[in-house]
Parts: C-alpha cells; sequence; structure tokens
C-alpha cells in the first residue's frame, strides 16, 4: 500500500454523516473493511445500512467525514468512479438485461472491441470465450453462457450477477441481500459462491437480514441502528443472540 | 449440460432460425408475394417489382429508425409529420428568403435534428412516456406545418421550387432514378437497402447496437452497469427524426411543392413495419431486416390492391389484419423459442464446471 496508509484496511470510512433534507441517514458513521474477509452489515430496515453502501459505489456522496479506499481518499462522484476502483456492488434487482444473453450481459458497457467510439466493433468471440472462461473460475452453474437470462432461475441469475461483479478484478464486492429471493438449494449454491470470491481474494460487503447467514459466512460483522455505527465483532468472538441486542438496541456497545 | 457449457453454443440450427426476428414477416412476405404474383396478371414484371420497392423504401427508410427506435424502448408518433415538416421547411424558407437550396436543405436537417433531440430530452428528463411527448409533438408540427404554409403561401400548398437556385443537384442526391435493363429503379431503393444494411450492422456488430438492446430490455439495469442510457435514447430519437428528414427531402424534390398536410398517419406505417418485422412492442428485441422485410410488405400489399384492380380502400382493413397477425405469430414464435429450452435446461446438476 502507499505510504499514507497507517493500517491495511481496505476500506475505511471515518466519521461519515449524510441528511437527506431533515433526516440524518448516517451520523458519524465509522468502520473498517478488511482484504480478504467478507463482512457482514447488519441492522434494522431503516437503519442506514443501504445509504453507508451507496457512499461506498458512488450513488451517494456523503455530507461529512472521509472514505479511504485502498488507502486512498476515495471520491467518488458516480458509480463508474467506484467500479473503476476496483469497487463492485450486486444491487438487489440484480441489474440483468433479460433479453440479453450471458455473456451479453457480463460484458455490458465493458465490451471487448475493436478500435473506439459508439461504432466500435464487438469482439463477440472474445467476450464469449471470456464470458465461459469466468463462469468456469466460479464454478457458475449455467447451462450456456449464449442462453439469456430470461432462461435462468434466480439462484443462476444471482449467480450471473455475483460473476460478473467478480469478473473484473474488483478489490471489493458489495452484495444487498444477495438470497433474500431464493429457495434453499439456490441459497445454498450461492453462499458457497460467495466464499469462493473470499478464497479468490475479493473482500465482500455482504448486507443480510439472515443471522445463521451472516455467522455461517462473514468474519466480521457491523450493526447499525438508527443512522449510527454502534458495534463491531468479530464473529469467532459473538453470537447470534448479541448481533439480535445490538440491533435492537437491547445490549449496547 | 455438461456439454453445453463447453460448447457454448448449444442451439441447434432450428432453435436459432426461430429465435431470428424477421422469420415470420419473411414467411409472410413470400406468401403475400406468391399471392398477388397470381391475382395479378399485371403484377408480373420487373417494371412493376420496382415500383414496389420504390413504394416500400419511401415508408422503409423512416421504419427503420422507428424500428430502431422501438428496439431501444420507445415510440415516436411525430415520424409520420416530420417528414413533411422537413420539406416545408427547406421549401419556403428559401422560397420566402431566395436562398440556394442547399442552405435551407441543411437548415432544415439541423431543425429536424432539434426536433429528435426535444422528443428524446423531454421523454428522458421528464419520464413522461414517450407515446404522450411525442403524440405532442405529432400535434404541434401537424398544425405548424398548415399554419405556417397558409401564412407564408396563402393556401396549403408550398411554392413550386423547381427553378430555385441548388434544385438539380439535390434533386440528383435525393429524387433521381436510373434505368436497368428496362426498368426505373429509384435511387431511394438504394438508399432504403443501404441504411438498413448500416443499421442491421450497428445494431448486431457494434456497441452503440449492443447498448440499444441493453436499454430497450432494461433501461434500469443498463444504466446500472453505467450504459450512457439518456444519451443513446436521444440519439435514436435523433435517427428517427434524420431519416424522417431525408424522405422530406426526396419527396420535396421528386414533386417540387408539398401539401402540407401530408404524412398524418404514416407514423403507424412505420411502426407497423417494424412490428411485422418482428420488433417487439416492448422493446428489447428485434432487427434492421425485419423492419426492411415489414416495409417490404407494405409496398407489396398496397401496389399489389392496385395491380388486381381492387379497391384500394380495402389496404387499410388488410394491414390491420397483417399486424394482428404478426403479433400473434411473434408471441408464438418466441414462447415457443423459451417454452423448448426450458424443457431442456431443467434445473439440477451444480457445479458441473
Amino acid at each position: 500500500m502507499t505510504a499514507t496508509t497507517v493500517t491495511h484496511d481496505l476500506v475505511s470510512v471515518e466519521n461519515v454523516s449524510l441528511s437527506f433534507g431533515s433526516v440524518r441517514a448516517l451520523r458519524d458513521v465509522s468502520l473498517t473493511l478488511q482484504p480478504g474477509e467478507i463482512t457482514a452489515l447488519v441492522g434494522d430496515n431503516g437503519a442506514g445500512k443501504s445509504t453507508l453502501v451507496r457512499c461506498l459505489s458512488g450513488i451517494h456522496r456523503p455530507d461529512d467525514g472521509t472514505v479511504r479506499f485502498d488507502g486512498q481518499p476515495a471520491h467518488f462522484s458516480t458509480p463508474e468512479d467506484a467500479r473503476n476502483a476496483g469497487i463492485e456492488t450486486v444491487h438487489q434487482n440484480l441489474a440483468l438485461v433479460e433479453d440479453l444473453t450471458v455473456w451479453q450481459n457480463l460484458f455490458l458497457n465493458r465490451e471487448i472491441v475493436h478500435g473506439f467510439g459508439p461504432l466500435a466493433i464487438l469482439d463477440k468471440r472474445a467476450m464469449k470465450r471470456e464470458a465461459q472462461r469466468m463462469v468456469s473460475t466460479l464454478a457458475v452453474n449455467v447451462p450456456s453462457v449464449t442462453s439469456t437470462v430470461r432462461r435462468l432461475s434466480g439462484g443462476q441469475r444471482q449467480a450471473v450477477s455475483i460473476c460478473r461483479a467478480a469478473g473484473f478484478s474488483s478489490k471489493l464486492v458489495i452484495m444487498d441481500e444477495p438470497t433474500a429471493a431464493l429457495g434453499v438449494q439456490e441459497t445454498e449454491r450461492v453462499e458457497k459462491l460467495i466464499t469462493k470470491l473470499r478464497e479468490d481474494g475479493h473482500a465482500v460487503l455482504l448486507i443480510s437480514h439472515n443471522f445463521a447467514q451472516v455467522m455461517r459466512l462473514a468474519d466480521h460483522v457491523w450493526v447499525m441502528r438508527a443512522g449510527r455505527c454502534v458495534a463491531g465483532r468479530r464473529i469467532a468472538q459473538t453470537t447470534g443472540e448479541e448481533i439480535v441486542a445490538l440491533i435492537t438496541g437491547a445490549q449496547q456497545s | 449440460m455438461t456439454e453445453s457449457l463447453v460448447a457454448g453454443s448449444p442451439n441447434p440450427l432450428s432453435h436459432r432460425l426461430f429465435a431470428r426476428p424477421e422469420i415470420g414477416a419473411t414467411a409472410a412476405a413470400g406468401v403475400i408475394l406468391v399471392f398477388f404474383l397470381a391475382a395479378a396478371p399485371a403484377f408480373r414484371s420487373g417494371g412493376s417489382f420496382f415500383t414496389v420497392l420504390y413504394q416500400s423504401s419511401t415508408i422503409g427508410i423512416v421504419a427503420i429508425g422507428v424500428g430502431l427506435l422501438m428496439i431501444g424502448g420507445e415510440f415516436d408518433l411525430s415520424a409520420g409529420v416530420i417528414v413533411t415538416t422537413a420539406g416545408l421547411a427547406n421549401s419556403m424558407f428559401c422560397w420566402w428568403f431566395g436562398i440556394d437550396l442547399w442552405v435551407g436543405a441543411l437548415l432544415s436537417l439541423a431543425f429536424c435534428l432539434f426536433i429528435g433531440f426535444v422528443n428524446g430530452y423531454l421523454v428522458m428528463r421528464t419520464g413522461i412516456p414517450s407515446f404522450l411527448i411525442t403524440l405532442g409533438t405529432f400535434f404541434v408540427l401537424q398544425g405548424a406545418n398548415l399554419g405556417l404554409t397558409k401564412v407564408v403561401t396563402g393556401s396549403v400548398t408550398s411554392p413550386d421550387i423547381s427553378r430555385m437556385d441548388g434544385y438539380p443537384l439535390l434533386e440528383g442526391v435525393f429524387a433521381s432514378n436510373f434505368d436497368a435493363g428496362g426498368v426505373t429503379v429509384w435511387g431511394t431503393v438504394l438508399w432504403w437497402l443501404g441504411f438498413t444494411a448500416l443499421a442491421a450492422w450497428v445494431l448486431q456488430r457494434t456497441r452503440t447496437g449492443n447498448w440499444v438492446f441493453a436499454i430497450g430490455g432494461s433501461a434500469d439495469s443498463a444504466r446500472a452497469v453505467g450504459v450512457p442510457v439518456v444519451r443513446t435514447k436521444i440519439g435514436l430519437f435523433m435517427t428517427v427524426s434524420f431519416l424522417g428528414w431525408f424522405v422530406g427531402m426526396h419527396t420535396l424534390y421528386r414533386f417540387n411543392t408539398l401539401q402540407a398536410g401530408n404524412g398524418v398517419g404514416n407514423e403507424f406505417l412505420y411502426i407497423i413495419a417494424a412490428v411485422v418485422g418482428g420488433t417487439l412492442l416492448t422493446g428489447g428485441y428485434g432487427n434492421a431486416i425485419g423492419v426492411g422485410i415489414g416495409a417490404f410488405i407494405f409496398g407489396t400489399t398496397s401496389l399489389g390492391i392496385v395491380y388486381a384492380g381492387w379497391d384500394p380502400n380495402w389496404f387499410k382493413a388488410f394491414l390491420g389484419v397483417m399486424l394482428l397477425l404478426a403479433v400473434l405469430v411473434n408471441l408464438y414464435v418466441k414462447s415457443l423459442a423459451t417454452s423448448t429450452r426450458l424443457l431442456r435446461d431443467s434445473p439440477g446438476k451444480a457445479d458441473d464446471a
């Protein structure tokens, strides 16, 4: 890392606040994410999880405080900036185009082309080959990279979306409720995929309401309540009951 | 499933053929052509075939733009009257100020592109459906066409421009024809084929084409991965108005004078050509060749009825039936293509890679 960093945090959020009109969505939030770890972000609805995530992925800009990514101060003004820096987001609605094929979705707006400008010519063969490599690397179960997303199941779509996030040498993959809409078997498969991301060296920020899942997957958990980050725990040193108590406020940090 | 994962292209030829948007239109075009060849003896000549192509080209050129726009998920109801607007702007401006027609043609182009931009900008900025925005533009242009023509000339016909500066050259570009082995071939037919080929190439081979499919399929998803949705859609609206300008130039330099009320209703012909050609009304699906075939069906039918000696009033009824059939065929083909594959891709067999 660069000389300016004191620690080796991948992300450090320092005293970040953000208001929408009179609503204070984030109040003085500070937390860190370690490289190569799965970090969970939990909290009740409206606690500010999604807002914080949007600050990281370039959708919102904090009113106050700083976000450092990989040691550098991060001033993302668009999601594109965040993506270029190495932060990928798997959106809750997955952001897939149903009528396009798997490979087209994987390479949407990142097309491999000859030439430049709006009339740059697509290198379809290279994109199919690369897409094949991407799904094989993560052992994603899709019938074929040339099938349209419309024909995929919910779990397969989630997998394609995660595959896209992981596929472009991203350092951090943010996932917002990746298994909320999935069945038991598909949830298991996606969880396997998330662990695989960690094995491959990606850091993962996981928003989840499923405490069992958080305990199963994460290395560290941050708890948010009413716009504040109220506690952080190593998973190995906490219990599901404690996290619930922290979320509801029954236990103060 | 393991093989298909490795093989890359598991769809047999029949499936890929059925998945092509223009397959239904091609079959229909063949049936209709054979039908009129049998029913109308006057139809069976090279000359009438090229007349059909000419008729198709006058609709087909703008229909390409409308088809691209529909694949991109939007409508343009002003595409019919903008053709007349383009011609009127050119002829009356030059006639009033007595300047070279070239200048007027370029000003008219700038004006049309501006209208396309306004259409696109308003749709993207307000979020109001393009159906409503362009319905508004349609009425504004229709009224302005008639009103301004009446102010300038005192009638609803634009002045004859055939003696003005620049006329011969512009006529050569936009409204020439040549003789090929005894049949008259209009230049617009070649322009039509050229524009269709260009549009097909852009859609299938370029990054912009990829974006058009993406924004029509799901604008939100496309935006989430950083596709410039606003820019691409405004570009599509401007493509429609450019092609409208082009046909407007053709009409002006072929007939030298224009009826200010013309063009109304053509917007639906463009949409019909696109839909008959397999373009999905909801966006994200279709191709330029299909739109071309849709326009060809229009040309064949409108002239076939005349050659067969039938009352041309039936033409619109026939067109309506064609549209309904096309929508049904497309729906059927699409569900067929989807269902056969879903059966093949039964779930299970995880982690086979």
